[in-house]
C-alpha cells in the first residue's frame, strides 16, 4: 500500500485521526448499545417483576433490620446458635473440599488429554476440550436437582454435580497451563542429558503444579459456596439449616448462619490468597 | 577447592530435595487418607444402590421417547381413547394405524413395532405374539372387581419377572417401551415410540406433523394455510403456542435468565470501574476513602449470592431484578477489588508521562492509566458475564424466576421429564453460546495476545 520512502508526518497525523475518529465512532456505538441495553432490559424487568422498583428499593432495608433486630433480642442465646451450626458448615466445608480434590483430579487426566503439546492428535485433543466444555457449561444445580430427584435427599447428589462442574472447569484452565509452560528449562534440562522423568520432574511439575495448586484453591472457595447453595435446595449442609430457619422465619438462627457463612467465606477468601501469594510469588 | 564448593552445593540440593520428596510422601498420604475416609463417608461404592432406578429408567426414557396411553374403562368397554402422553385435551380423533378395532368380536388390538399386541376384550385383556414370550397371558377381574392374571391365582411367584400382581393392580412390562396396567376400573396401556414428538407444533395446530425444515419452507411459502394471516406470522405463532412445550414461557424464561445475567455484570462492572478507582492508592490519596471501599468491597463479595438473592427476594419479590441486583451486588465487589489491584499495579510511568506534558489529574487518569487496565476489565467482565449466566439459573431456581424455576417446576412434577431435558439442553446451548461469544469479543476488543 505505502510506497519504500518514510512516511511524512502529514501522513502519519492523518491515519492517527483517521484511527481515533474511527475508535470514537466504535466507542459510541458500543455505549448506545449498552445503554439501550439497560433501558431495554430494566424496563422489561419492571414489567414482568412481582412488585415494582421503587417499592422493593423502600422495603430493601426491612428483612435485614428486622432480622438483626431478632437477633439482639435473642441476647447471649445467639452465640449459642453459632455454635449450633458449626457441624452444618463443616460438613458444606468438607463437601466442597472433597468434590474439589476429586474434580481436581479427574481435571488433570482430562487435560492431560486436551493440551496440544502432549497429545499429537487433533481429534483427541478435540474431543477432550468439547467434553471439557459440556460439563463445566451445566450449572452445578441442573446436575444436582436431576441427581437430587433420581437418588432421594443425600450429600452424594451434590458432591457428583459439583466434581462434574469442577472437571470442566479446571481441566480447561489446567490444560492451557499446560500448553503455556516454557519448552526452555525442558530443552535447558536434555541438553545436560536429563532422563525423561529428571526434565519432568525438575522442568515441567516446577512449571505446572503451583497455578495447579493456586487454580484448585480458587476453585475451593467458588466451591464453598456452591455447596452452600445445593445444600438450599435439598443437599443437606449449612444451606439446608438456613433454608429451614427461613421457613420458620427464626431471625435470630438466619443471622447466625449468614454470619457463620460470610466469615467462612471471607477468610477462606484470605487463606487462599496467602497460600497462592506464596506459590506464584506475586501477593496479588 | 572448586571440588569441594560443588560437592557442598551437590549435598545441599540434594538434602534440599530429599525434603522436598518427604514432605510431598506426607501429604500425599494425608490426602489419600481423606479421598478414602471421604469416598466412605459420602457412601460412593453405594451409588449403583441408592438409583431409584424406576424413576431413572422412567427419566431416561421419557428423554428420548414419548407414550401414548391407551385407556378402557371396564364399565364402558366399547370406548376407548389414546391420548398423547395421557393428555386430557390431547386425544387422538382418528385412530392411529398401530390401534384396529374389531366390531365383530369387539375387541380392540394395540399393536407394538416388535410383533406383540395387547388385545381389548369387554371382559379381558390379552396378551400375544411377544419375541421371546410364548405363553399367552389373559388378564381379568374376579368377582370383587380385584384384577388377576388367568391360571396364576394364588401361585404370584411364579409369574416372570417383568409382570407383577397385588391385590388392585396387575403391572405387565414386557420391555421399556410397553407398558400394561389393570386396576378394578380400568387397563391402561402405554405404548412408547421414540422422539419428541409435537415439538414443532402442537396436536390442535393446522400444522402439526411438520418438522423443522418443513416449516421454514412454509414461511416463505405464498400460498396461505390460514388466509387470515401470512404464512411467516402462523408458523411463528403455532410454535410459540404449543401447549405440550410451552415454547412461550420457556424462551422468554431464558431471556428473562439471560437478561439478569447480562443487566446484572453491566451494573456490576459499570459500578465496580469507579469505586475501584476510588480504591486504588495512586488515584485517591484519602487513605479513609480507601479503607471504606476496601471493606465495602470484602462486604459485598463475602455476603454470598445466595444470602443477597435471599434478601432481594424479600424487597423485591419473584422476578428479574432479584436475580439482577444479586449478581450486580456480589459482582461489584469482585471486580472492584480486581480492578483496584490492576490500578495499582500500572505501570507509573505512562501517568509520569502524561503528566508531564501539563495534563491534569483527569486527563492523566485517563491516558495513563485506563489505557493499561482497560483489556484486564474487558476481559475479568465477560469471564463473570460467563459465570454469571450459570448463577442466574440458579438464583433463578431459588426463587428469582427464569428458566431456573421453571426448571425446578418441570422437575418437581416428577412426568414431564422431556420439558426438564429440553430446558437442561437450552441451558447448555445459551451457556455455550454466551462462552463462545465472549472469547470471541475478548479477542476483538484485546487483540490476539490473549489468543495463543
Amino acid at each position: 500500500m505505502y510506497s519504500d520512502n518514510i512516511l511524512g508526518f502529514e501522513t502519519i497525523e492523518k491515519n492517527l485521526k483517521a484511527m481515533a475518529f474511527k475508535r470514537l465512532i466504535y466507542s459510541f456505538i458500543s455505549i448506545l448499545a449498552i445503554l439501550f441495553l439497560l433501558s431495554s432490559g430494566l424496563t422489561i424487568a419492571e414489567e414482568n417483576n412481582a412488585g415494582s422498583f421503587q417499592r422493593g428499593l423502600s422495603k430493601f432495608f426491612d428483612y435485614p433490620v428486622d432480622l438483626f433486630k431478632e437477633a439482639f433480642e435473642s441476647g447471649w442465646r445467639w452465640y449459642a446458635y453459632v455454635f449450633k451450626y458449626l457441624p452444618d458448615l463443616i460438613s458444606t466445608i468438607n463437601m466442597a473440599f472433597f468434590s474439589t480434590l476429586f474434580g481436581a483430579i479427574f481435571a488433570l487426566l482430562l487435560s492431560l488429554f486436551a493440551s496440544k503439546n502432549l497429545i499429537k492428535n487433533q481429534y483427541i485433543v478435540t474431543l477432550s476440550r468439547r467434553t471439557m466444555d459440556i460439563l463445566r457449561s451445566f450449572p452445578e444445580l441442573v446436575i444436582a436437582m436431576i441427581f437430587l430427584y433420581l437418588m432421594g435427599k443425600s450429600e452424594l447428589p451434590a458432591v457428583i454435580a459439583i466434581v462434574i462442574h469442577t472437571a470442566g472447569a479446571l481441566g480447561k484452565l489446567f490444560s492451557e497451563a499446560i500448553e503455556n509452560a516454557d519448552n526452555k528449562p525442558i530443552e535447558g534440562l536434555q541438553s545436560c542429558g536429563a532422563s525423561w522423568w529428571q526434565r519432568v520432574r525438575f522442568a515441567v511439575i516446577p512449571q505446572v503444579v503451583p497455578l495447579f495448586i493456586s487454580y484448585t484453591l480458587l476453585r475451593l472457595e467458588i466451591n464453598v459456596r456452591a455447596s452452600t447453595i445445593l445444600g438450599f435446595v435439598g443437599a443437606g449442609g449449612i444451606g439446608e439449616a438456613l433454608s429451614a430457619v427461613i421457613q420458620f422465619r427464626y431471625g435470630d438462627e438466619i443471622i447466625a448462619i449468614m454470619f457463620l457463612l460470610v466469615i467462612t467465606i471471607i477468610s477462606l477468601d484470605y487463606f487462599s490468597r496467602f497460600l497462592r501469594g506464596r506459590l506464584i510469588g506475586d501477593n496479588k | 577447592m572448586e571440588q569441594v564448593l560443588n560437592q557442598n552445593v551437590i549435598d545441599a540440593v540434594d538434602l534440599k530435595h530429599k525434603k522436598h520428596i518427604r514432605i510431598l510422601i506426607i501429604t500425599g498420604f494425608v490426602f489419600l487418607v481423606y479421598l478414602i475416609g471421604s469416598i466412605l463417608h459420602f457412601d460412593l461404592p453405594n451409588l449403583a444402590k441408592k438409583w431409584n432406578k424406576d424413576r431413572a429408567s422412567m427419566f431416561m426414557l421419557d428423554i428420548y421417547a414419548h407414550k401414548d396411553h391407551i385407556k378402557m374403562n371396564w364399565k364402558d368397554p366399547q370406548k376407548i381413547d389414546v391420548r398423547f402422553e395421557g393428555g386430557h385435551r390431547h386425544v387422538y380423533k382418528d385412530d392411529p394405524t398401530w390401534l384396529i378395532r374389531n366390531k365383530n368380536n369387539q375387541s380392540t388390538i394395540v399393536n407394538f413395532d416388535n410383533g406383540g399386541q395387547f388385545v381389548f376384550f369387554p371382559n379381558r385383556v390379552e396378551m400375544r405374539n411377544f419375541p421371546n414370550i410364548n405363553e399367552p397371558f389373559i388378564f381379568k377381574l374376579n368377582k370383587n372387581g380385584k384384577p388377576y392374571v388367568d391360571g396364576y391365582v394364588g401361585k404370584e411367584s411364579m409369574l416372570p419377572s417383568w409382570m407383577r400382581a397385588t391385590e388392585n393392580k396387575v403391572e405387565v412390562r414386557p420391555s421399556l417401551y410397553e407398558r400394561l396396567q389393570v386396576y378394578g376400573s380400568k387397563v391402561e396401556v402405554h405404548r412408547y415410540e421414540l422422539g419428541w414428538k409435537y415439538f414443532w407444533f402442537d396436536f390442535d395446530s393446522p400444522l402439526v406433523g411438520k418438522g423443522f425444515f418443513d416449516a421454514i419452507s412454509l414461511m416463505f411459502n405464498e400460498d396461505r394455510v390460514d388466509p387470515k394471516i401470512s404464512n411467516f406470522n402462523l408458523v411463528v405463532n403455532e410454535f410459540l403456542e404449543n401447549e405440550i412445550w410451552h415454547h412461550n414461557t420457556v424462551l422468554f424464561a431464558m431471556v428473562e435468565t439471560l437478561l439478569m445475567a447480562i443487566l446484572g455484570t453491566l451494573i456490576a462492572s459499570m459500578v465496580g470501574l469507579p469505586l475501584a478507582f476510588l480504591a486504588a492508592y495512586n488515584v485517591t490519596p484519602l487513605s479513609s476513602i480507601r479503607f471504606f471501599l476496601r471493606r465495602l468491597f470484602d462486604m459485598l463479595r463475602g455476603i454470598d449470592m445466595l444470602i443477597w438473592s435471599l434478601i432481594f427476594l424479600r424487597a423485591f419479590g419473584p422476578g428479574l431484578f432479584t436475580g439482577i441486583f444479586a449478581i450486580a451486588f456480589t459482582d461489584t465487589g469482585t471486580l472492584g477489588k480486581l480492578m483496584s489491584e490492576a490500578i495499582e499495579n500500572t505501570d507509573k510511568k505512562d501517568k509520569e508521562g502524561i503528566q508531564s506534558t501539563g495534563a491534569n489529574k483527569v486527563l492523566q487518569h485517563r491516558f495513563g492509566i485506563i489505557p493499561q487496565i482497560l483489556p484486564i476489565f474487558i476481559s475479568q467482565s465477560l469471564y463473570y458475564l460467563e459465570s454469571n449466566t450459570r448463577a442466574a439459573v440458579i438464583i433463578g431456581a431459588m426463587g428469582a424466576g427464569g428458566i431456573g424455576l421453571h426448571f425446578l417446576g418441570a422437575l418437581m412434577t416428577g412426568n414431564d421429564f422431556e420439558n426438564v431435558a429440553y430446558m437442561a439442553i437450552l441451558v447448555l446451548v445459551a451457556v455455550m453460546c454466551i462462552d463462545t461469544m465472549s472469547a470471541k469479543l475478548r479477542r476483538l476488543l484485546i487483540g490476539i495476545e490473549d489468543k495463543k
